[in-house]
């Protein structure tokens, strides 16, 4: 890291000023500063006015000092089985930076309550809280406006939501949904039970052998059948980056809606919901630095203001009578009973997060591990990696002629290496690739090519042991 | 290499892995059982033939999945063969203890099985080592055709 373009020692006022001049993130101790302009307020500058030391971190991948983020994440600091610990295992779900601990904290010291309904204080500010979260995700994915968010616990439910309530009300008997071979179960499962319980039938595009999708077979799986093309934008086991616009707008172009499968993506990489030209995208809070059990569902306003509501009960509803109820309009018409406030709080302060460091410098660091991770895996002899060559997510999928993927996952962890072995919820695609699962090794902006090495010195001795 | 891990894999069970013994076809079976365990992609396909005491006159299995169940199939079938109903379900209790308690001590009947202990240091590989018993188990109770078991309840 350049000190001189990128990293300054600050004291003082001068780091006020250099946070103008710079779109940085900040540190001081244990504390983190996520700064640029519109939420500089959230910082205490007042502490840093006492003689604070701030490191600032320019958002350029090359001048990010990725290390220094590291110590946001208390959790990276120990030692499994007598090893440093290296978690290869963020696309099951990433650790949790400091800010975002402190967010639930905070909210839970301070203004816990619920929301929408009491005229106290702290269900005002509870209130506030949630619904600038609400903002923020609409900020973060470039909604048109915060009434498009729903919260749901995670992508799991964002996508059964579209295929209960949408899918219940605009489905026929032969109407055909379009889905990838790729799809992790949570984009498939929903509409599967969708298909059974409407006689709708299924369609597929498929994978090539390179882990890219066939979308040369668009135009004749692309029928006026067709009401939805449900698709993952990154996937889970491959890292398969899928031309999201270019697959919305052939869909559009049938009159059939899309549903992005966001869960891989949402964390690493800019992403603009109106440029995708996606009506649908879906997205779990876990993966992205946020905790677990918030997830968003966009959808696009007037479609979302045709679906009736899903779960009925308290938050939902404009005024109920013994024998009937009327609705609020999304996306409160969505989010039945109490919402989890605190998960929505802190699924804000992980874009904080994520966007004081910046999405472009992630997906640039998190790219060139997985590149990296695949090259020195062929190294290795008996060795298949799967997944493009070129255009990588941040994870790499690979099997071992010597060893089974959870043998080869219980040797690692007694290195201290988590990964992860299996099928992925991908049973169809493991099938397609003639394989019973994989080990998947997947990176997020705190990993380092110095772990993907030592990953490689494990997998040797792996190769050693079980030869 | 640590202790716990040279447990797991020791080199009888890493040999049965590479070279399983009673490998293929039974064709003569009375019972064919499927194995599965989901979580992990593992299957077994047990073949079992009874002597007239409705012994386990022989045994055959195939399949693919990872080292403990592969080896824990191979190792099985080996001891089991020719065994009576009732030893069959003795061992099959003293294995179950062997891969979950903590305290026992492993029955000396079990002879070779006791390689597979390492495996009680594991919680999530249990069921690796459990397939084929299940298997076997199954194949007892159906007495003759065809079966499907599975580690996870359905």
């Amino acid at each position: 890291m350049d000190d001189a373009d990128a990293s300054h020692r600050l004291r003082g006022t001068s780091a006020w000023q250099a946070a103008k001049r710079l779109q940085f993130c900040g540190r001081r101790g244990d504390r983190h500063y996520s700064v640029n302009a519109s939420h500089a307020l959230r910082i205490d500058w007042r502490a840093a006015e006492r003689g604070a030391d701030c490191v600032v971190h320019k958002a350029v991948a090359s001048q990010v000092d990725w290390n220094a983020l590291r110590e946001d994440f208390p959790i990276l600091r120990q030692q499994v089985r007598g090893y440093e610990l290296i978690y290869f295992d963020s696309a099951a779900s990433s650790q949790k930076p400091r800010a975002v601990v402190e967010a639930l904290r905070n909210f839970y010291e301070h203004d816990n309550a619920n929301v929408h309904r009491g005229l106290h204080t702290l269900s005002g500010r509870a209130t506030e809280a949630y619904e600038h979260a609400r903002q923020r995700v609409a900020e973060y994915i470039g909604a048109a406006n915060p009434d498009e968010i729903i919260f749901t616990r995670g992508t799991t439910e964002s996508i059964n939501l579209v295929a209960q309530a949408w899918g219940g009300k605009f489905i026929r008997e032969g109407d055909v949904i379009l889905l990838t071979v790729m799809e992790h179960h949570s984009n498939l499962v929903p509409w599967q039970l969708l298909a059974e319980r409407k006689g709708a039938r299924l369609r597929f595009l498929p994978v090539r052998d390179d882990g890219t999708l066939d979308v040369d077979q668009l135009s004749s799986l692309l029928t006026p059948e067709v009401k939805i093309f449900a698709f993952t934008h990154i996937s889970n086991s491959l890292g398969t980056i899928n031309p999201v616009a270019k697959l919305c707008a052939k869909a559009r172009a049938v009159g059939a809606l899309t549903l992005v499968d966001a869960a891989q993506s949402i964390g690493h990489t800019r992403l603009d919901v109106q440029t995708l030209g996606c009506d649908f995208l879906a997205f779990s809070g876990h993966k992205m630095c946020g905790p677990t059990g918030i997830g968003v569902l966009y959808g696009r306003a007037e479609l979302l203001d045709s679906i009736p509501p899903w779960h009925g009960g308290g938050e939902m509803i404009v005024s109920v009578t013994l024998e009937k109820s009327t609705f609020k309009k999304p996306p409160h018409r969505f989010e039945g009973g109490t919402p989890n406030i605190a998960g929505a709080i802190g699924l804000a302060a992980a874009i904080d997060y994520i966007e004081s460091i910046g999405r472009p410098a992630i997906f640039e660091h998190d790219s060139q591990l997985a590149h990296y991770a695949a090259d020195r895996l062929t190294e290795l002899p008996g060795t298949r990696v799967f997944g493009p060559k070129e255009e990588r997510g941040a994870l790499v999928g690979f099997v071992m002629d010597a060893a089974h993927p959870h043998d080869l996952t219980t040797f690692a962890d007694q290195y201290g290496l988590a990964m992860r072995g299996g099928h992925h919820c991908n049973q169809p695609l493991m099938r397609h690739f003639g394989v019973s699962g994989t080990t998947r090794a997947s990176f997020y902006f705190y990993n380092t090519m110095e772990e993907i090495d030592r990953m490689v010195e494990i997998l040797h001795a792996a190769l050693r042991f079980f030869s | 290499m640590s202790p716990e891990i040279e447990e797991l894999y020791q080199d009888v069970i890493l040999d049965h892995s590479r070279r399983p013994r009673n490998f293929g076809e039974l064709p003569d079976a009375a019972v064919l059982v499927h194995g599965d365990n989901p979580a992990c992609g593992d299957e077994i396909h047990l073949a079992v033939k009874f002597d007239a005491d409705g012994g386990l006159e022989d045994i055959k299995f195939s399949g693919r999945g990872c080292a403990i169940s592969q080896a824990s199939a191979s190792l099985m079938t080996m001891k089991l063969k020719g065994k009576s109903r009732a030893e069959v379900m003795e061992m099959l209790r003293a294995f179950h203890d062997l891969v979950t308690a903590d305290t026992s001590d492993a029955p000396k009947t079990l002879g070779d099985l006791r390689v597979m202990q390492g495996v009680r240091k594991f919680p999530q590989r249990v069921k690796c080592a459990m397939l084929a018993w299940r298997a076997v188990q199954q194949a007892f109770e159906q007495g003759s055709g065809e079966a499907m078991v599975s580690t996870e309840p359905v």
